[in-house]
């Protein structure tokens, strides 16, 4: 397949002040529109020339959705075209919501971490690279998936929630958003909506060509995060072949409620295992009641590997995914 | 997880009849347009993309206000290099994988090879040719020549940007922060102990003539 790179597409360019402006242009433009962010997952398809969008709406302007403001209730309001940089520096989020500074800072490098927003960092596509390099797959509209064969190379893929497509959601924040149960809030020329983050990700059972419940038309303006536990305890942590610029090959986000010296409640987010970022309920309701020692982190990673299954390359992410859960509740701070 | 069912009423059909039916409203756009303005049919784009950015640009560039005519879908690396002669910005990889094309954007480190110029139009641009100050070398080019900082040093230039950033955001780094703060440039010859020594030789200059 031969494929030009690194000429990017002509498009017509279009700089909205607003989110009202935004979103009216994204309606008028559909399918043939495309939401420009940072640009850190967009500029590769552009030059790849695989997406090939008419119109490319750069929200660099819409200064109404960045930055971050105290939320009610004590919790926090961070407007989705705010960096990662930006993010993972805020006073209040690092000293309240550290779960979510570590995620932030993880990412990539300083000089994407920068540009990168948290809207773009939760909403980025899988990083399949059959699927980027523009292979017909089912994601992509087609009826295969490359990455399951005998011969493909899967090392990065999922080892559950798979369904004909086995790729996974390559995001660092994502985690640790579900697991501080942030509302996502979406807005269309329809409306405002919210959901919840452990809604906000689907999984290709439900829709095979999208990460997120977001159509065309619909964006992503702002996370708002409720307060934190009381003395909660937290733990981020994301292994990849680099310590710098590399996608996670499983990241594990924490948020674990601690008194008396058992467990409360707790919130364990595991991703890169599955097309979304997974909850662990089956973990959570096993440790509830338990202190938080080794030996329950033991049996908990063991819990978290219950369903998965591994493709031919990526039996290292059960191990992965076993020891993590452990430390995430042993280690948890 | 939501309800599959209530996602499905989201979903408004499915994507390959939202194709064909976008293949038949083009073609009888297209047609239509054929018919109407014959042998201009450039002018249909044009009607509905009122709203769109003009391509004649003021980029503020080390300090100088520059007037470019950029192609929309342009990135500020190209820009720099084939429109204002600012070779000093290097293109490695093009893809936001390699650090040589770091430059500053109102002070902060950015690749210029993944945002488009449109997208600085208004903020304050610096290359590494925008450094020096009336013929006095940055204390970070001074350190690199101090140092020997670099064997082919086609990295340089985007690792003396990422440091010069860094010293702004800190100015006294360890070594450890220093390297972290730099990891977002790669250097190929593998020369990371004198780019660091490099770095921190600069931190020690920019003090002292602070």
């Amino acid at each position: 397949m031969a494929v030009i790179r690194d000429m990017i597409p002509p498009f017509e360019l279009y700089q909205p002040a607003g989110v009202d402006d935004a979103v009216r242009l994204m309606d008028e433009h559909g399918s043939e529109g495309w939401v420009l962010a940072g640009g850190l997952d967009t500029f590769d398809w552009f030059k790849d020339r695989i997406k090939r969008p008419a119109a490319v709406i750069d929200l660099g302007g819409v200064e109404e959705i960045r930055g971050i403001a105290g939320g009610t209730d004590g919790g926090l309001d961070i407007g989705a075209m705010t960096s990662l940089t930006d993010v993972a520096e805020h006073a209040d989020v690092q000293s309240r919501y550290p779960l979510l500074a570590d995620a932030a800072g993880l990412v990539a490098t300083p000089q994407i971490r920068n540009q990168g927003t948290l809207g773009g960092n939760i909403v980025q596509d899988t990083r399949c690279w059959y699927y980027r390099s523009g292979w017909p797959c089912y994601r992509a509209g087609g009826n295969i998936c490359y990455a399951a064969t005998r011969r493909s190379m899967n090392r990065e893929h999922c080892i559950v929630g798979a369904d004909r497509c086995v790729a996974v959601n390559p995001s660092d924040t994502a985690p640790a958003l579900v697991a501080l149960d942030a509302e996502m809030v979406v807005v269309s020329t329809s409306g405002e909506r919210t959901y919840p983050a452990a809604d906000f990700f689907i999984g290709p059972d439900i829709d095979i060509e999208r990460m997120t419940v977001l159509e065309p038309g619909d964006l992503l303006t702002r996370i708002v995060l409720p307060a934190p536990w009381d003395g909660a305890r937290w733990y981020f942590e994301k292994i990849r072949d680099r310590k710098s610029w590399d996608f996670s090959l499983v990241s594990v986000a924490s948020m674990i409620s601690v008194q008396g010296g058992v467990i409360q409640d707790a919130r364990i987010v595991v991703n890169s295992i599955a097309p979304y970022p997974v909850r662990m309920g089956a973990v959570e309701a096993a440790i509830r009641g338990r202190e938080p020692s080794d030996e329950t982190g033991r049996m908990a990673g063991e819990i978290a590997v219950e369903d998965a299954r591994a493709l031919r390359h990526n039996d290292y992410k059960i191990a992965l995914t076993r020891n993590l859960v452990r430390r995430s509740i042993r280690d948890a701070a | 997880m939501l309800q599959p069912e209530v996602i499905q009423s989201r979903r408004g059909g499915f994507t390959r009849r939202k194709f064909i039916k976008g293949v038949i409203a083009a073609g009888a756009t297209a047609s239509a347009a054929g018919y109407l303005f014959r042998g201009s049919g450039v002018l249909t784009p044009m009607l509905s993309a009122q709203d769109a950015v003009e391509r004649l640009i003021t980029l503020n560039v080390n300090g100088q206000q520059r007037r470019v005519d950029v192609p929309k879908h342009e990135t500020l690396a190209m820009t720099l290099r084939y429109q204002l002669g600012l070779t000093g910005t290097k293109l490695g990889c093009d893809r936001a994988e390699c650090g040589a094309c770091t430059v500053l954007l109102d002070g902060v480190t950015h690749y210029g090879c993944s945002i488009l110029t449109h997208s600085v139009a208004g903020r304050e641009v610096t290359t590494i040719e925008g450094l020096e100050q009336d013929g006095e070398l940055h204390p970070v080019q001074q350190a690199v020549i101090d140092e020997g900082g670099f064997q082919c040093a086609f990295c340089a230039p985007g690792f003396v940007m990422s440091m010069v950033g860094m010293l702004d955001r800190n100015p006294a780094p360890t070594r450890e922060e220093a390297a972290v703060l730099l990891s977002g440039n790669l250097c190929r010859c593998g020369d990371y102990d004198k780019i660091l020594n490099t770095a921190m030789r600069a931190a020690e200059l920019s003090r002292s003539r602070a």
